[in-house]
């Protein structure tokens, strides 16, 4: 089941996770994170071993150890791809007895008569090369596909922002085609049809979590080709409606405004289920089918379903394996135990459907412009009146009323499960929380307004002006709870005597406030890219200022010792060193209150009995349905039993409606025999 | 009544031409260009340069009326204007701002939205006329009263009701057709039952008690009592008689909202997961995908302007007095 449709299935474009939740089973970038450990590990997936990492100085030759950060000028990752990968079955492949491709020179009046990919008589295949993985870093930089990371690759990839300019030249004739294996990508090379390396600027640990996303996944040149001929594009025959790729699944029918098909790739090298786990996935039946043959479904349709109601109905009856939570359904599906437990409700049990949870690596904030004269800045006073909103805005009331309990309240910018996170006592946010019988305890709010009134605005008056304080809350909530919402937070300001004025806005405009500078208070989140903690750290880092770098930081956040350590952290391996760097920086952000660090939402999903080896994966970018398994025979049990048609009341309304219309004839008959005088 | 139905069609030039301008205004006023590239590109890691270069891969980059800086006539032809409203006015709606090709979209889609739309239509019809001309037969009479009083308890209900309260009755707890769901061809069938039922009831208490007062005035009139003094059977007196007269005031209703079957129903669309154009344009909303919902206002336009012109045809052909001049 999917809500929306997906935008974008090509792999250099796309950036959501609807969307990854299809092309990561299509696409196979060179690396993977392994379905079962915890924290997540990278790991090789069409490559024989993880990338060498090999690091340079500014003449190119290879540093020996021990290497000095200052000496690096690029570092080189090296990789070695496996013998035998096959694309999946494509007419871009098909090839005639002579070898040449029968579909790269087609006239229009032949694209004219074919309206989708099952209209191409022939098929074809080929093995997975290194220049595929070339091809698809060239198209990071072609201006005409907009890929998302162009700018922040350009930063890194030696070589891809002259390939962008050159393809800015190249391109600006919209009539002229272009083929991206006319252009040089000085950065990336292959020594031979299995080896390649791409080499950066500096140096850059996080770029190989980049390497598991599918913008690098793999792209034959094949494919765009064929995709390019006039008037494919006028049939909506693109790559953007139907990918090519070497993995587990291919998209077999693609009608997101009703349903998307993945069925198995019959080229599929095949995979083998993991034999190591974390803890208790033994016990969870996680490693029943560890070192089988994957992926075990042949065929997994996707429907579309945009409300919830229908949505829920159909997973009750069977129709769909696995369902979130709405709000609506929350309290059928979900029980407390007396003690807090969390557990599905009784009706739930007796279906068989058992509940997953797991804390999202993701943050949502309540931001404070920096650049704001009156709630901004570095001043002492400014400092004071954000620690006395943090404090005041409760939101483990908000997670209560607002989430049925789905979320952890935020003590810094580091979600759980990613290195850098503290629990306990070591993470508490000390500005907003007390550490109390092994629990956060929120500060009382009269500390929170003696810290107003240290700040000059005693109940809630400005000192200096004698006029009450009013601040400005920039707002794109919409749906039926927003006015609850915004109202919650108004009273949550007023606690600490201080006037909040929400300012709806559409989104758009909401995006040119936060562009220039004019928002004072604002939420915003952001869901890992990487499970590393510079993803979420570098939305505090000042050259990501929103206004004066059109970066990430919205808060315009900017503090140099925390830039230092920023610049430092990101390059460290996982380590206690790093940690306690990071710990350092979460106490800056902690004092300074940029942000109220509001919440961790937690994902609940519930699972039918005959949905196997599921386990909570956060990393969409990785496909995890070739590890799933189905106990067809069961599910089809339980929908032929859970969904009897009832037919009495069919045949009661029909007796109903025939006792109706018998008086009625006999009333006409009646009153057709009636004598007129 | 050609020369009658080509003034008609003249006059529409204008009206689609005041649309086009009007929603050009308020979609690219409201939604700058780099607004509407912000809303395809996404909003992680956006950079300017990214919303310059889909600018103008798009052609938004260019002026919006007019090109000081072109030459003659392409001072208007190079604008934002020419080249995304000249072209919808001959129907060529090019492609959306997330690429798709919006004809060929829109000629996927509006089957869906008709399978729908046409047995609701005719059925909803059928029963309406026939329940209306039975309650008239038994004006003044309690079934009279009682009929009046569930038609305006029917109408007072939220369509969203009839639609949520059928899929919990029929599919959920009598598990007698899909909740929702759509295929192709004549597998279509079962997925449409539930739809067509819930439209053809929904629209019963306004229908029936619309076509009611068309046939209370009608029948009160001369003719109707002569047709009586003939000896004609009631049921005769209504259907022949009675039906004709109302007719035009059927047909104004039913025949300008021909054309619009074709646009869909929004709120039926989306909660029977239907794809069809109604659920296109939704789409198109929820994405900012203004390039879609332009070319629906303007269709939509179109169409209704096409169902106002059939309407004053259908005139001359139930009421031969009417004559187009």
């Amino acid at each position: 089941m999917f809500t929306e449709r997906p935008k974008f299935l090509d792999p250099v474009r796309s950036y959501s996770e609807s969307e990854y939740r299809f092309l990561a089973q299509i696409y196979e970038s060179p690396l993977q994170y392994h379905y079962l450990h915890r924290p997540y590990t990278l790991q090789p997936q069409t490559l024989t071993q993880m990338p060498d990492i090999v690091y340079l100085d500014k003449n190119g030759q290879e540093l020996n150890e021990p290497v000095q950060p200052e000496d690096i000028a690029f570092t080189e990752y090296r990789f070695s791809l496996q013998n035998g990968i096959k694309y999946q079955p494509h007419p871009a492949f098909a090839k005639s007895n002579t070898g040449q491709h029968y579909y790269h020179q087609l006239t229009r009046k032949e694209t004219s008569r074919l309206k989708t990919l099952n209209h191409f008589e022939y098929t074809g295949t080929r093995e997975l090369v290194a220049n595929d993985y070339i091809h698809q870093i060239k198209r990071i930089a072609d201006p005409r596909l907009h890929s998302p990371i162009n700018g922040l690759m350009q930063n890194y990839i030696v070589g891809l922002k002259e390939l962008n300019t050159e393809l800015q030249k190249a391109t600006a004739n919209s009539q002229t085609s272009v083929d991206l294996r006319d252009f040089t990508l000085s950065g990336v090379t292959s020594p031979n049809d299995h080896q390649f390396n791409i080499r950066i600027y500096g140096q850059y640990p996080q770029f190989i979590y980049w390497l598991a996303m599918p913008f690098f996944a793999p792209m034959p040149w094949e494919a765009d080709i064929f995709y390019a001929q006039p008037g494919l594009a006028e049939n909506n025959i693109s790559l953007n409606w139907y990918p090519v790729g070497t993995g587990a699944y291919m998209l077999s029918e693609n009608n997101p405004n009703l349903r998307m098909v993945l069925e198995k790739n019959p080229n599929f090298r095949g995979q083998t289920y993991p034999s190591t786990g974390d803890i208790g996935d033994k016990e969870n039946g996680l490693l029943d089918d560890a070192g089988k043959t994957i992926p075990f479904i042949d065929k997994a349709v996707y429907i579309l379903e945009k409300e919830s109601i229908p949505y829920w109905n159909k997973f009750l009856q069977g129709y769909f394996d696995s369902s979130g939570i709405s709000s609506d359904s929350f309290d059928s599906a979900i029980s407390f135990s007396s003690s807090g437990n969390i557990g599905v409700s009784n009706e739930m049990k007796e279906k068989g459907v058992t509940l997953e949870t797991v804390v999202n690596t993701s943050l949502f904030y309540l931001g404070f412009n920096m650049l704001d004269p009156v709630i901004g800045g570095t001043s002492e006073r400014a400092r004071l009146l954000r620690q006395a909103i943090s404090i005041a805005v409760d939101y483990e009331e908000y997670i209560s009323i607002f989430l049925n309990g789905r979320g952890i309240a935020g003590q810094g910018p580091i979600p759980p499960g990613i290195f850098g996170y503290q629990e306990g006592a070591a993470g508490v946010n000390s500005t907003v929380y007390d550490w109390q019988n092994n629990n956060y305890q929120r500060k009382p709010i009269k500390y929170a307004k003696s810290l107003l009134e240290k700040a000059n605005y005693k109940n809630g008056i400005d000192g200096l002006t004698s006029k009450p304080l009013s601040l400005f809350y920039e707002s794109i909530d919409q749906g039926p709870d927003s006015k609850a919402r915004l109202n919650w937070l108004r009273k949550q300001l007023e606690k600490i005597d201080i006037q909040l004025i929400i300012r709806s806005t559409d989104y758009n405009r909401f995006q040119e406030k936060m562009s220039t500078g004019r928002a004072q208070l604002f939420n915003w989140g952001w869901n890992a890219d990487y499970p590393d903690p510079e993803n979420f750290l570098f939305l505090l880092y000042s050259p990501q200022g929103k206004v004066k770098h059109k970066g990430e930081n919205a808060a315009n956040y900017a503090n140099p010792e925390f830039d230092r350590l920023f610049d430092q952290m990101k390059n460290m391996p996982n380590s206690p060193e790093r940690q306690k760097t990071i710990d350092k920086m979460v106490k800056i952000v902690q004092h300074d209150a940029p942000w109220i660090f509001a919440f961790h939402p937690k994902s609940f999903s519930l699972q039918h009995a005959w949905y196997k080896n599921t386990k909570p994966f956060i990393m969409g970018n990785t496909g995890t349905l070739r590890y799933k398994r189905i106990d067809a025979p069961l599910r089809n049990q339980k929908r032929e039993q859970w969904n009897q048609p009832i037919t009495w009341p069919i045949i009661f309304i029909l007796a109903l409606l025939i006792g109706l219309i018998i008086p009625a004839v006999l009333a006409y008959k009646k009153h057709e025999r009636k004598r007129v005088l | 009544m050609m020369s009658y139905i080509a003034r008609r069609i003249l006059y529409a030039i204008p009206i689609l031409l005041g649309v086009n301008i009007l929603t050009f205004l308020l979609f690219f006023f409201v939604n700058t260009p780099d607004d509407i590239a912000r809303a395809q590109l996404g909003d992680r890691r956006v950079t300017a340069e990214a919303i310059e270069q889909w600018k103008a891969s798009k052609g938004y980059d260019k002026p919006m009326f007019w090109n000081s800086d072109a030459d003659s006539f392409k001072k208007l032809s190079e604008t934002v204007f020419y080249d995304k409203s000249v072209r919808m006015m001959f129907f060529d709606f090019g492609s959306s701002d997330s690429g798709r090709d919006i004809n060929y979209d829109i000629s996927q889609r509006m089957w869906p939205s008709l399978a729908i739309a046409i047995p609701s239509l005719l059925i909803g019809l059928a029963i309406n006329i026939s329940l209306a001309l039975m309650i008239v037969f038994f004006r003044g009479t309690t079934i009279d009263t009682a009929a009046v009083v569930i038609c305006v308890f029917l109408l007072s209900i939220s369509s969203l009701f009839y639609i949520i309260g059928g899929q919990f009755l029929i599919s959920k707890l009598l598990h007698l057709v899909p909740i929702s769901g759509y295929d192709s061809g004549i597998n279509a069938f079962k997925f449409l039952i539930l739809p067509v039922i819930i439209g053809v009831i929904s629209g019963i208490g306004s229908g029936v008690r619309w076509y009611r007062t068309l046939f209370i005035e009608e029948i009160s009139k001369d003719y109707v009592r002569t047709a009586r003094a003939k000896g004609l059977k009631e049921t005769t007196v209504l259907f022949r008689h009675v039906l004709n007269n109302a007719m035009i005031p059927i047909l104004t209703g039913v025949v300008v909202i021909l054309p619009l079957l074709f646009m869909g129903s929004l709120l039926t669309e989306s909660f029977f997961s239907i794809p069809g154009l109604g659920s296109y344009t939704i789409d198109g909303i929820q994405r900012q995908d203004f390039a879609i919902v332009r070319s629906m206002v303007y269709l939509g336009s179109v169409l209704y302007i096409i169902g106002l012109i059939l309407t004053d045809i259908s005139y001359t052909i139930v009421d031969p007095r009417v004559r187009l001049n």
